[in-house]
């Protein structure tokens, strides 16, 4: 009898426990939740414009008030997925291109249709980009970001390169222009050899020209995409939710043949020489490893902290078709389609979609914001700290000589993204020939046509 | 699924199988202690359902399915093993985890013999002992980045040594032939101390006048170790090479965190893979699958480990 009263009083604690568990998944918010929006996003630069943003929507919404969760880009999409998982998804968070075509697929985005988000209210093709497949609008535009040649001021002057001439060139995958020609220039091998010198040692390079940003994934934002843009090419057959990839392309075929092909001849770092963690271009700039790296308008303030450094900024350069070409990228804020409180998450991105708030953001001078008048004030910003960032916006501004191209938007993104990682690395790393993409984009439109 | 069924929880359940028994006895007894027992198993009995047998349960169910978590799961038959086997990546991955498995096992189960069998013979100092198990106070994910910083082919110091002996700089995690020993031989840093001190706790169960009576028969070390340290060591021996190598076979984090299966899947083990199909592409029925295979594959390597070592019986006494 009392060993029979230990085993229901251990019953009862089992059961106690299983129920504590239990309600913990309820979240013990309660009535708060009603008054509160959840708010994630990655980059610890931008938190604090955010927080001045949410101090800004508060006062207009009394008894509202925004909670920021900020995390590093990995973690983020990590704990991302995981929340939609277990239900402990943010209200809002920041979203991008890369992961929109998954999380459409996996339906865990709620509609911004009655927002009144107008196409018109922000820099060309931003918002477009957020509309799904099924026609409804799933992301409010929120910054945008272009791609440049960052160089090494001090090591351009060394070899004679003036600012005017690194913002005038151009390239065809032939004989590389006048492009390789200053990357060849710009690189030093540990004689003091310079790339297009006679006797250079591409086996034992001091400087590269340009530095290593890996293969590229899918979508060669930093690396290869500028010159396959300025070719004529695109990812897929149509502008947004294509269903064939291009990579079998025979133009696309030759740009990569010859970007990679810098590698070889030693004026670009070797595959070996990246890594994500560890060594990406810009610390290769940084350590003097390499004079220039392509690389996105979110790392102009990185560039621009560089000790002892001066970094100077170059226009991509001009392609087969007889325009630049670079990339526009733009984030956007979505709501999760199981946020706790909807409205209050549909009034912060009505909010964070607004001229005004996107005009404090852009004071910051940290990013780019989406409206054309808050680009304004970012602009004022960064030149009021000294950098001028017109390599980035002058290929928005002037649609004439320029051509910008968005993120290859499609179904199946991280399949695509995983089959075209060891594709790119095997051709750049291991020589295997461009011919081989053939396959790889086969694999990925049988994918597509699931 | 698997780490859960062969990581150390999964002792638990079979400390609390063992500990069944005498209840079932002690029914027939009166005033046994059967209650009391089923009291004291409880615990880990609801860990070992809730844990392990469910999740394993569900694994294998869903290695049928379609299922990304969010969606409810769609049966598919054995559409997924049928994708594993015409999946190249996946044989890549499990060579590539063969690979690694032989190279990790191979020099860490001579290294941490040598070493035990010096603790053993040479020294009695627990300092030493304890400057031995030093690295594996480290978490895995710190000792991956620190040695991804130390090798970096441009930056680390390690090759700043390398390049300063005026010797090529080595791609240690950066190139495909490079790579997998590289990661291997960070493991056996941190785990060759671990391994060893097991290995030294079976040393110390062998009488020492075996060595005595050794000695006066003029025997020397080296034949000591052959005749009676390797043949008394070999149950223990025998239970660490299962233990180390199903822990081999899922090596994830010092992948993730120095190459994350890079260059070009050189170092895309098969945890990596799993991982990535079922938290990278939400493909969890695939992952699932794979899974299964990866149990299977295990087991049997358990099972023929065993028999040959014959890791049940002693040859002491």
């Amino acid at each position: 009898m009392r060993f029979r009263f230990r085993t229901v009083g251990a019953l009862a604690g089992a059961l106690a426990l299983s129920l504590a568990t239990g309600c913990a998944q309820g979240d013990g918010t309660g009535s708060s939740a009603k008054n509160t929006v959840t708010y994630w996003l990655w980059d610890a630069n931008q938190l604090p414009a955010y927080e001045a943003c949410a101090k800004g929507f508060e006062k207009q919404n009394p008894g509202l008030n925004v909670r920021i969760t900020q995390m590093g880009w990995d973690d983020y999409w990590t704990k991302l997925t995981a929340s939609f998982i277990a239900g402990t998804q943010p209200d809002v968070f920041t979203d991008h291109i890369q992961k929109f075509g998954q999380f459409a697929d996996l339906q865990v985005l709620e509609p911004l249709d009655d927002l009144g988000i107008n196409d018109s209210d922000y820099q060309p093709g931003l918002a477009a980009n957020w509309t799904g497949q099924d026609g409804h609008r799933y992301g409010a535009p929120k910054d945008w970001d272009t791609v440049a040649l960052f160089y090494n001021e001090k090591m351009a002057q060394d070899a004679g390169l003036s600012a005017e001439q690194l913002n005038t060139l151009s390239w065809n995958p032939k004989d590389g222009g006048s492009f390789e020609k200053a990357i060849a220039h710009l690189t030093i091998d540990r004689n003091g050899k310079r790339g297009d010198e006679p006797g250079f040692d591409k086996k034992n390079v001091k400087v590269y020209g340009l530095a290593s940003k890996g293969g590229g994934y899918a979508d060669g934002q930093t690396q290869w995409s500028s010159f396959a843009a300025s070719a004529g090419w695109d990812y897929t057959d149509k502008k947004r939710w294509g269903t064939e990839y291009q990579f079998n392309d025979k133009t696309f075929q030759s740009v990569i043949k010859w970007y990679f092909g810098l590698a070889e001849k030693g004026y670009m770092a070797p595959l070996s020489d990246w890594n994500s963690q560890s060594n990406e271009g810009n610390v290769q700039v940084a350590a003097g490893k390499a004079a220039s790296s392509l690389d996105g308008a979110w790392m102009i303030s990185t560039y621009a902290g560089f000790k002892g450094m001066k970094t100077g900024t170059a226009l991509t350069p001009e392609g087969p078709t007889g325009k630049r070409a670079t990339m526009m990228n733009g984030l956007a804020d979505s709501i999760t389609k199981n946020a706790r409180n909807k409205e209050g998450a549909k009034k912060w991105v009505k909010y964070l979609a607004s001229n005004e708030c996107q005009t404090t953001v852009g004071r910051y001078g940290i990013v780019f914001p989406a409206t054309p008048d808050a680009t304004d004030a970012a602009v004022a910003a960064y030149k009021k700290k000294g950098i001028d960032v017109s390599a980035f916006t002058e290929p928005v501004a002037d649609k004439k000589d320029f051509t910008t191209f968005s993120y290859p938007i499609t179904g199946y993104a991280a399949d695509v993204q995983a089959l075209m990682e060891p594709a790119m690395e095997d051709i750049y790393g291991n020589g295997k020939p461009v011919s081989s993409l053939d396959e790889t984009n086969d694999q990925i439109n049988l994918i597509l046509d699931q | 699924m698997t780490v859960a069924s062969s990581s150390p929880p999964s002792r638990l359940p079979l400390g609390a199988a063992e500990a069944v028994a005498p209840v079932k006895k002690a029914k027939s007894r009166p005033g046994g202690d059967g209650a009391l027992a089923a009291l004291f198993i409880a615990p880990a009995m609801l860990g070992f359902l809730v844990f392990l047998l469910w999740p394993t349960l569900r694994g294998i169910y869903l290695s049928f399915t379609d299922f990304n978590l969010l969606t409810p799961a769609e049966w598919v038959g054995l559409g997924n093993y049928v994708r594993m086997v015409n999946d190249p990546i996946f044989w890549q991955s499990l060579w590539v985890t063969v690979e690694y498995v032989v190279l990790n096992i191979g020099v860490q189960t001579v290294a941490a013999l040598a070493i035990a069998v010096l603790l053993q013979r040479l020294t009695q100092s627990s300092v030493l002992r304890g400057i031995v198990l030093a690295p594996y106070l480290m978490s895995n994910v710190v000792a991956g980045i620190v040695w991804l910083w130390i090798l970096d082919t441009q930056l680390g110091i390690g090759n700043e040594i390398i390049a300063g002996l005026g010797a090529d700089r080595i791609p240690f995690l950066a190139d495909e032939t490079w790579a997998i020993p590289t990661i291997a031989m960070i493991n056996v840093w941190r785990h060759v101390g671990y391994t060893a001190l097991l290995l030294f706790a079976g040393l110390m169960a062998i009488p020492n006048d075996m060595y005595e009576a050794a000695r006066v028969d003029g025997a020397s070390e080296w034949r000591m170790f052959w005749r009676i340290t390797m043949p008394l060591l070999r149950p223990v021996l025998a239970v660490v090479l299962i233990m180390t190598v199903i822990g081999s076979f899922q090596v994830f984090d010092t992948v993730a965190v120095t190459t994350d299966g890079g260059p070009a899947n050189a170092t895309n083990v098969l945890q990596l893979y799993i991982y990535d199909s079922a938290f990278g592409r939400f493909q969890f029925g695939y992952a699932s699958a794979m899974s299964v295979a990866l149990l299977v594959v295990l087991s049997a390597i358990t099972i023929l480990q065993y028999r040959l070592t014959r890791a049940g019986q002693t040859d002491l006494g």
